[in-house]
């Protein structure tokens, strides 16, 4: 079943108890773009469509409605399909349609054309604006198995939105498993998604690094006891993991590398933060490769194309995609270092803001932290940190001891010019809907 | 008020946590023989703008950098004076 706290839509009504209110010719073979107030709708859109439309483009939660007349072209569509959620938001000029749920008979209301339906997706735009990113059903499948040996009943959750790639990804887990996903509401407070979990017979939760540092926050682990731990969408660094395994002992703790363009990459799951430096040498399912210090993949996971005028492919002509996120060897062992166009350049040196926030991360007063530019006269940018500390109520000599703690082992970790050089204690760090830490490059 | 307080105690600190060891600071100290380099005085500027609230390098527009630290010294109170 799939519940967000106010319906719950068990698996055989999925499809026969939910439907599109439009006439077949209006759906059957067009361009549909989901554009729904609750994720559950768009499940429900997403579960009555493929197979029967041709194009399905998701709309993530936080998509500016302005833009949609520009989505509309990019992607060519020919029918919105909406939860009434946004329907004053909705343009004129293309029908929209209602989805719809209740007792209406059985069956199907479109039975499947068997179309291969491309399934559109929002990248988070870390970089820039976002772009639409074309998968199919196989693509963003593929990394998904399904073990037929398991009886216990599996309950997914996740903190990601399922109308971006990493909720989706749940969503699929939860769907092609026969398992049953709990899902958020729109604006959901963290604390109320969290309670609302606690009965539920939880089993496998799913969330970026900075949705764990705040759920752990929240003191999910006193209510909660997932058997699986997953975390992707931002780099998982080593305090997170530790802070994870003393959080919820008998659970298994994975970090998944993934993206909306390139697909399910791997999973890592031995509890340590990067992955083995073995994982370069396999050829399948994902082709690994670091090129100039980036992360390349290849693999029939990766997104097909692009929509719109956007004439960058999303692969290079050998077939890679190109993320962005930059490597590092240390030992046996590969580690992620930040985004090429993340890096902090303090008079011609780089600073990853992640290797700094790695180490700050390690100090045992603080929750989370973030590091970013500091604009300086001097060297052109500085390492300014904004920490988020685990205990909120130090005074002010002890967020002092604090702030030195921090200082000390920075200088003990790095060096001279990624030391930040000015440290300052907030009450919370930005979360973007994607559930990353907000970062605004230079 | 001059900002000689500030800065003299801000050299300091830099200069310890950077472990440099400092000439004596003179106002005819020149900034080069100071024992701090380019990142020292980036750090020490910006420590200097949360401190007095002024960036005096801000709008150097010919990108002039005193030369001693009595100039480094004024080039501050010619800021603070204006701010």
């Amino acid at each position: 079943m799939l519940d967000d706290g106010d319906r719950v839509i068990q698996f055989d009504a999925l499809v026969d108890r939910t439907w599109i209110e439009a006439p077949k010719a209006a759906i059957v073979g067009r361009n549909v773009l989901i554009v729904t107030h609750r994720p559950l709708s768009a499940a429900l859109a997403l579960c009555n469509l493929d197979g029967v439309a041709a194009r399905l483009v998701i709309c993530p939660p936080d998509l500016d409605m302005a833009r949609l007349p520009e989505v509309i072209a990019a992607a060519d569509i020919d029918a919105i399909v909406h939860d009434g959620g946004q329907a004053g938001a909705l343009p004129a000029a293309v029908p929209a349609h209602a989805i719809a749920a209740g007792t209406k008979g059985a069956g199907p209301a479109y039975e499947a054309a068997g179309l291969e339906t491309q399934w559109a997706l929002f990248t988070s735009g870390t970089t820039g604006a976002p772009k639409i990113a074309v998968h199919d059903l196989a693509g963003l499948t593929d990394a998904i198995k399904i073990d037929f040996s398991l009886t216990d009943p599996i309950v997914w959750a996740t903190f990601y939105d399922t109308r971006r790639f990493g909720g989706l990804q749940m969503l699929l887990r939860a769907l092609t498993g026969g398992h049953s996903m709990m899902m958020t509401l729109p604006s959901e407070p963290m604390d109320d998604f969290i309670a609302r979990l606690a009965p539920s017979g939880l089993t496998h939760l799913a969330g970026t690094p900075s949705h764990w540092r705040s759920a752990l926050r929240r003191k999910a682990q006193d209510i909660l006891t997932p058997r699986y731990v997953r975390l992707s969408g931002e780099i998982a660094d080593q305090s997170v993991l530790d802070s994870l395994a003393r959080a919820f002992p008998g659970a298994a703790i994975g970090h998944a590398y993934a993206s909306t363009e390139a697909g399910v990459g791997f999973e890592v799951n031995d509890g340590l933060a990067g992955f083995p430096v073995d994982y370069l040498e396999r050829r399948a399912p994902v082709e690994l490769q670091v090129r100039d210090g980036s992360l390349r993949l290849r693999s029939g996971r990766a997104a097909h194309l692009y929509l719109g005028d956007d004439s960058r492919g999303v692969v290079d002509a050998d077939g890679f995609v190109d993320s962005g996120d930059l490597i590092e060897q240390r030992g046996d062992r590969l580690y992620f270092a930040g985004r090429a166009n993340g890096v902090i350049n303090v008079g011609g040196l780089k600073v990853h803001p992640e290797e700094v926030e790695a180490v700050i991360n390690q100090c045992p007063a603080v929750q989370i932290s973030l590091v970013k530019s500091r604009r300086s006269p001097i060297t052109g940018a500085l390492v300014a940190a904004e920490v988020v500390l685990a205990d909120p109520d130090l005074d002010t000599e002890q967020a002092q001891a604090v702030r030195q703690a921090i200082l000390e082992a920075c200088r003990g970790a790095l060096a001279a010019y990624k030391v930040p050089t000015s440290i300052r204690f907030v009450d919370d760090l930005p979360i973007t809907a994607s559930g990353k830490l907000e970062r605004r490059h230079a | 008020m001059s900002a000689r307080a500030a800065i003299l105690r801000h050299v300091e600190l830099v200069a310890s946590e950077q472990t440099r060891r400092l000439p004596p600071l003179t106002d005819d100290l020149e900034l080069r023989d100071s024992g701090l380099d380019s990142l020292c005085f980036a750090i020490l500027v910006a420590r200097l703008e949360d401190d007095l609230a002024v960036d005096p390098f801000l709008d150097a527009d010919d990108g002039g950098f005193p030369e001693t630290l009595g100039e480094f010294i004024a080039f501050y109170d010619r800021a603070l004076a204006v701010a």
